[in-house]
């Protein structure tokens, strides 16, 4: 978080596990603001009747992309901002309304030069990945 | 594929963040954000996403109507037809597609009043037999955020997934 002390390389450990609620019992609201937000209008995560009858999903789902960003916010508020060089993921399962979701990173390698590597999984209440991934920073030595 | 322009707004920037439910004062308390080593306001990790707004080729891009900035000649008529095919109601292929995975490499902070030019080209395309979804076409889209001096910012990669039938989770 902006004005608490900067993350320092050696301030962590490889092994180092970080986890945080990113977000309880997702709201169509919240979805609505993403798709609003992000510009992705695709019907499947706003419009129940499309998502159900024409395209056969049990309900609306989540925007693929707000659950790497709401995975994204347990990287800033771990290891500060603007200090991220890469951040993937793959997104493994749909995030339905309703669902909490906890992202978890590990620490899997430290560099000399402050470069961190992490490993990361996105679960939701039932403990099963929605996204898995890995993101690499570079923090003050 | 798509080229065009992507100017960065402040308030683009606060509505990314209170739709990911953010409580970090960097991505709108400018005269905090100033105090800090980055010097300002920057945009959330994954805020390049919201260039859909101004890419004329963007499926599901909700200003459609409005004219895009840059002319996007054979782009733009794809994503009329995706949006006439949406009206329509039901169209079986755009309810097939999914996004599968999404990669960012940060060169700079994304910040507002930047004017971004975006270079979207194809990259790798391959298929594969899923176990929820049936046969899967995997394609990836490459993305180049650059600056006014034509320095990147950020690339972004994706993965974009067509399914057989609707994913069981």
């Amino acid at each position: 978080m902006t004005g608490a002390a900067r993350l320092r390389a050696a301030d962590l450990a490889v092994g180092q596990v970080c986890e945080a609620v990113v977000v309880e019992s997702l709201s169509r609201t919240q979805i609505v603001m993403y798709a609003g937000a992000s510009g992705d209008f695709n019907p499947i995560h706003h419009d129940e009747e499309f998502a159900t009858r024409a395209a056969g999903y049990p309900s609306v789902f989540a925007h693929g992309m707000l659950s790497m960003g709401l995975t994204g916010r347990l990287l800033t508020d771990w290891l500060g901002d603007g200090v991220l060089r890469e951040f993937g993921v793959r997104f493994v399962r749909q995030v339905w309304p309703g669902d909490t979701l906890t992202a978890k990173g590990t620490v899997t390698s430290i560099g000399p030069d402050g470069r961190v590597a992490i490993e990361l999984v996105t679960t939701n209440q039932r403990g099963e990945p929605v996204v898995a991934g890995d993101a690499v920073a570079v923090l003050p030595a | 594929m798509a080229e065009f322009e992507f100017p960065v707004e402040r308030t683009a920037i606060l509505d990314f963040a209170a739709a990911l439910g953010e409580t970090n004062p960097i991505y709108w308390d400018e005269a905090r954000a100033r105090t800090t080593p980055l010097g300002g306001v920057i945009a959330p990790p994954t805020f390049a996403v919201t260039s859909a707004h101004w890419n004329p080729s963007h499926a599901f891009r909700g200003v459609r109507r409005i004219p895009a900035p840059a002319p996007g000649g054979a782009d733009e008529a794809q994503g009329e037809r995706a949006g006439r095919a949406r009206g329509e109601g039901g169209p079986a292929n755009l309810s097939r597609v999914l996004h599968g995975e999404q990669r960012f490499v940060y060169h700079q902070a994304i910040r507002p009043g930047m004017r971004l030019r975006v270079a979207m080209k194809p990259g790798r395309s391959w298929e594969k037999e899923g176990k929820r979804g049936g046969k899967l076409r995997m394609s990836e889209t490459i993305s180049e955020y650059r600056d006014e001096q034509g320095q990147l910012v950020v690339t972004a990669i994706s993965v974009g997934i067509v399914t057989e039938k609707a994913v069981e989770s």
